[in-house]
């Protein structure tokens, strides 16, 4: 089973982005949005974190990136964004949703 | 797909409202089907009629009520979070002897068992809040 796992906290706030990469599996999909998108910030401690975890897409909810005043260009590497179009794609490609929150 | 959307946290205080009702407005906009939009915690705050956000603002309870009126979505307040928080329908109000009721037309009160049936008859529940 696959799994679409959301964040919705900054990991500079709560530990659910920690937690969350601790039960990644292979072949699962991170979405971080509301505050979780300042996980997907480059040269910030998650950074590596993100870029380390292996065959694991990792997905960033635009809306929220622009809510907060975060350009695309200070989005990591591989991490793809996307709208809330995208964020049902993703809910109903993996075979569930689990919420970090 | 079958969708079932679960909101925990009341509306102004938190994104979950604005994040659910946006992701629930994209899946029916694809066409999927939403089995039912199930309100629970501080979630109950959603359903109140008596809202009255700054007309610059958005309304974030008529916004759920429209789209329940467009795509026929079945809103369901949890009712012992409910009971906590004031929020007060007609049965309701005569069960526990209340003078006034503030639930939204387009949201009906109901249990637990609400939420445990929309898991299981859809295929997918997205949990929004804390």
């Amino acid at each position: 089973m696959n799994a679409l796992h959301t964040v919705n906290k900054s990991p500079f706030e709560k530990r659910s982005f920690d937690s969350c990469m601790g039960h990644i599996l292979e072949g699962s999909a991170v979405l971080l949005y509301e505050d979780g998108v300042y996980a997907a910030m480059k040269g910030t401690a998650m950074e590596g974190k993100v870029k380390s975890a292996q065959g694991v897409r990792f997905y960033v909810l635009g809306p929220d990136l622009k809510a907060r005043g975060v350009s695309e260009e200070r989005v990591i590497d591989g991490v793809e964004i996307v709208d809330y179009a995208g964020f049902v794609d993703l809910a109903a490609e993996l075979d569930k949703v689990v919420a970090w929150v | 797909m079958k969708f079932a959307i679960q909101i925990n946290e009341g509306p102004y205080q938190h994104q979950a409202s604005d994040s659910a009702y946006q992701f629930t407005k994209a899946a029916l906009e694809k066409g999927h089907e939403v089995f039912r939009v199930f309100f629970y915690h501080d979630g109950v705050g959603n359903g109140t009629r008596l809202t009255t956000p700054p007309q610059d603002d958005r309304h974030i309870v008529n916004r759920w009520a429209e789209l329940a009126e467009q795509h026929n979505l079945d809103m369901v307040v949890c009712v012992a979070a409910a009971q906590r928080r004031g929020l007060v329908d007609d049965g309701e109000a005569e069960r526990n002897q209340k003078d006034a009721t503030n639930l939204h037309p387009k949201f009906r009160i109901s249990g637990l068992g609400q939420l445990i049936e929309a898991a299981v008859q859809s295929e997918r529940l997205v949990v929004f809040g804390d």
